[in-house]
């Protein structure tokens, strides 16, 4: 189905196809602020201020939208997307310490919250080639999930 | 505005091909998909209706007559189907997720008895799904992520 099928009735908006995919990776970190003392530090994060860092099973879920090519049905190739995502940030987050290993984190003196985490995933992910990028969304457990679609939220999402 | 979702899954078979392309592009772009007797999923639906509930019902709409639609629109049609040969409306269409949530848009929109369709989810599986629906600026805000954490079966997380 291509654009021909996105039917416009009257003053409805044209309909929109976006896809989403999961991914996980697991990863350590520790929320620790160089701008705070040490005091304030464990005053501020708690548990999450332990000098040796902990971890998380995290999910990532990508929304990209586009047309839907009609030779293929795809609004992109998921091995394409698959591939990208792995070489933008799975290969780069997936069993590392976001303070020690990840030099978006560990040489910008940038604390690996989640929030943070979204911010820079959707940095790596934003140039997508096949499809435009909606947003992002990290659940760092069940309980506690974070989305980001950049600073232009209006026009990125719906 | 008040949002309605209701579930419902099916299971159903397909295969990615395209006859324009050699068997060797064929392959190549759909992989796994491409095998010549076809595969299946579980498939998970979504559908999202918006309204104001009724000052009579307390109801956005009944939910038994959105059960019944969904019986007669997506069960009879595509549950325990194969979709390239059974689902007429599929026909010279790669039968992707993508395409699979525009057709049950298009099947849905012009029956919802009340409210309007607000947006189609379509899981293949609990790691991939499509969406259908118009940005509409009374639709601002609204998240699309999922809402739910999908344990995954496969992977234990």
């Amino acid at each position: 189905m291509g654009p021909a099928d996105t039917v416009n009735h009257g003053i409805q908006t044209k309909l929109k196809v976006a896809l989403g995919r999961r991914y996980h990776f697991a990863a350590a970190h520790r929320l620790h602020s160089n701008r705070l003392s040490e005091a304030q530090n464990r005053e501020l994060y708690g548990k999450c201020n332990n000098p040796h860092g902990h971890g998380h099973n995290y999910i990532l879920e990508v929304r990209v939208s586009g047309p839907v090519d009609p030779a293929t049905g795809m609004i992109a190739n998921l091995a394409d997307l698959d591939a990208f995502v792995q070489r933008q940030v799975l290969d780069n987050y997936d069993h590392k310490s976001f303070n020690e290993d990840v030099a978006s984190f560990r040489d910008t003196d940038t604390v690996p919250t989640t929030e943070n985490l979204c911010i820079d995933i959707f940095q790596r992910l934003k140039t997508f080639p096949q499809a435009t990028l909606e947003g992002i969304r990290v659940e760092e457990t069940s309980n506690n999930s974070f989305e980001y679609a950049g600073e232009h939220t209006e026009d990125a999402a719906q | 505005m008040v949002l309605l979702t209701r579930k419902i899954e099916f299971s159903a078979s397909h295969r990615y091909d395209n006859p324009n392309l050699s068997p060797e592009e064929n392959r190549r772009v759909f992989g796994k998909c491409n095998n010549p007797h076809g595969h299946g999923h579980n498939y998970t639906l979504e559908v999202t209706v918006a309204g104001e509930p009724n000052p009579l019902t307390g109801m956005v709409l009944d939910l038994k007559e959105l059960k019944d639609l969904l019986e007669r629109e997506i069960m009879q049609r595509m549950d325990h189907r194969n979709l390239n040969v059974e689902v007429p409306e599929l026909a010279g269409k790669i039968p992707t997720c993508e395409n699979l949530a525009l057709l049950i848009w298009n099947l849905l929109e012009p029956k919802i008895p009340s409210g309007t369709l607000h947006r189609v989810r379509l899981y293949e599986s609990p790691d991939l799904y499509a969406d259908c629906y118009r940005p509409a600026a009374s639709n601002r805000g609204a998240s699309n992520f999922a809402s739910t954490y999908l344990p995954d079966a496969e992977t234990g997380h």
